[in-house]
């Protein structure tokens, strides 16, 4: 009785996190303009949606963004997580502080903190104000999957490096970046599913000269339904879906 | 260990001043913001001025403040309900079972949330599932108005934060060690007691941070109040936006952030030391 109970239950959380998205997918393909009734199958407004130029130059820019400001993400935050594990230094503990309260901060006070900043600064928004606000948002995830890691990691490795002569700049590449690299590659996927996701941020450090996805689907969204919306949609739910598999694949590889 | 070695150094220097540029200087900027004059004209006034903290506790303006408050709670309470026994009982199944729930668990987490709060408006609207099934059934006969209410904007801030209540949750009941629960039961404890002092006490870690990764990010989603709430059911971040992006009054604005982030720091602050408290308990346990 009580494990029925418990399946049910399960059940229905289950049911609440993925219902929604069933019934956006299965509209994606439906005929019928309005409403959830089935009239049929149809690819036409995946068609529409690739005729739409506005709308793969906004997902082009999006990629773009979320590939570098991933990429820079990552090279940080591997060296914050290296200094943090390894070495002692004045102003550790607030280095740890501030990207503690990075990764708990609600986005929209993020949001204006770099709306102020690039006003100070004279930064135009546009691609290097939007570059800079997400590498900023997404280090602290590279550095806590990357620093999980270092702290799994057996201490000796490095101990026989240093005893058999090598120098930092060699342990580094030889022993400490292949050990990371996992580690690296899923915070890498993290960043850029969280760049491409963020609409907060954005909406504040972006400029109409730079119109990117999130922005342009949440100003179709605001309007009301629309099917081509819908494709998209299921469009980036694929992506993301994507990019979980690979990176629990990723993490599980490199735990063996 | 002294810094040395070129490596250090330059990781240090990169690290630190990248922190310092973009995390540091922007949240001084806007606790200076906070303090200045609202000009007219647009953005603020060179003044110093309190009088943004005025407008926050003005009763007009704190009416709204504590209405979006009030509903990122309402999802709080709603996600920690319904997290802790879910997260509860992922732990006692099969770690192979237990791997695929936790998988299914992990993709919406990682999924863009506005299309997820956008797939919301199938399930309450007008010609949604719920009322068309309703309709169908004939509970109804014209479809209820679920969509654009107070209802609606707590069941998004739910759909879309529940993962970040239940990851941080499995995670520290995870850790909680098995022994301790049949320690108890042998001496007599009820499933009730087992629950009250050891259960709930030794996850109160992992029960903040699950209120944290809830509570804060949902008084600053403005998409979802905008997606399912109309005019009157506004979030923290909705009246922020407005500010920054529109009446351009900035102190205010600015004023309501730094607000947010002094509520932040008390939770923290209470996350910090409950975590504290289970550490030394578990030193004296053992």
């Amino acid at each position: 009785m009580f494990k029925l109970g418990k399946s049910l239950f399960f059940g229905a959380v289950f049911l609440y996190l993925y219902l929604p998205i069933i019934v956006l997918t299965a509209n994606s393909f439906n005929t019928s303009k309005y409403g959830i009734k089935w009239r049929g199958f149809s690819w036409k407004w995946y068609e529409r949606l690739f005729d739409n130029d506005a709308l793969l130059t906004a997902a082009w820019h999006s990629i773009i963004v979320a590939a570098c400001a991933a990429t820079f993400a990552c090279v940080i935050g591997t060296l914050a997580a290296i200094a943090l594990y390894r070495y002692k230094f004045r102003g550790k503990s607030l280095m740890t502080g501030s990207l503690f309260v990075m990764l708990v901060a609600p986005d929209i006070v993020i949001a204006i903190a770099f709306l102020s900043l690039f006003l100070l600064l004279g930064i135009s928004l546009g691609f290097w104000s939007l570059l800079i606000a997400h590498i900023t948002f997404c280090l602290p995830f590279v550095v806590v999957t990357v620093f999980a890691r270092l702290r799994d990691m057996d201490p000796n490795l490095l101990a026989a490096a240093k005893d058999l002569g090598a120098s930092d700049g060699l342990m580094i590449r030889k022993v400490l970046l292949p050990l990371l690299s996992p580690a690296i590659i899923s915070g890498w996927l993290l960043a850029f599913t969280l760049s491409l996701d963020d609409v907060i941020v954005s909406t504040f450090v972006t400029g109409p000269s730079f119109e990117i996805l999130p922005l342009k689907v949440f100003s179709l969204v605001k309007v009301g339904v629309s099917p081509e919306v819908n494709a998209l949609s299921v469009l980036i739910l694929l992506g993301s879906l994507t990019f979980v598999i690979l990176s629990q694949m990723i993490l599980k590889k490199g735990k063996r | 260990m002294k810094v040395k070695g070129f490596f250090a150094v330059i990781a240090i220097a990169i690290v630190g001043s990248w922190l310092g540029l973009f995390i540091a200087v922007p949240n001084v900027l806007v606790l200076i913001t906070s303090f200045l004059e609202n000009d007219p004209q647009g953005f603020f006034h060179l003044q110093f001025s309190t009088a943004a903290y005025h407008q926050v506790f003005d009763p007009l303006f704190w009416r709204v403040f504590l209405h979006s408050f009030e509903m990122s709670f309402k999802a709080m309470i709603i996600c920690l309900t319904i997290a802790f026994p879910f997260s509860y009982w992922l732990c006692q199944f099969s770690s192979k079972v237990r791997g695929w729930l936790l998988f299914l668990t992990i993709v919406p987490f990682w999924t863009n949330s506005l299309v997820r709060a956008y797939a919301i408006k199938f399930i309450l609207g007008k010609k949604g599932l719920v009322n068309s099934t309703l309709l169908f059934i004939g509970v109804i006969d014209k479809p209820l108005k679920l969509l654009y209410s107070e209802f609606a904007v707590i069941f998004g801030l739910v759909y879309v934060l529940l993962p970040f209540m239940i990851l941080p949750l499995y995670a520290s009941l995870e850790k909680l060690d098995k022994n301790l629960l049949s320690a108890a039961r042998d001496l007599g404890a009820n499933g009730l007691q087992r629950m009250w002092y050891i259960v709930i006490p030794l996850s109160m870690p992992g029960i903040l941070a699950g209120c944290l990764a809830v509570f804060l990010p949902a008084m600053g989603m403005f998409y979802i109040s905008d997606l399912l709430g109309g005019a009157k059911n506004l979030l923290l971040g909705n009246l922020i936006k407005t500010e920054f992006l529109s009446t351009q009054n900035w102190p205010y604005g600015a004023a309501m952030s730094i607000s947010l982030i002094v509520l932040m720091a008390g939770m923290l602050f209470i996350y910090y030391k409950a975590a504290q408290h289970v550490q030394k308990r578990g030193e004296f346990d053992v």
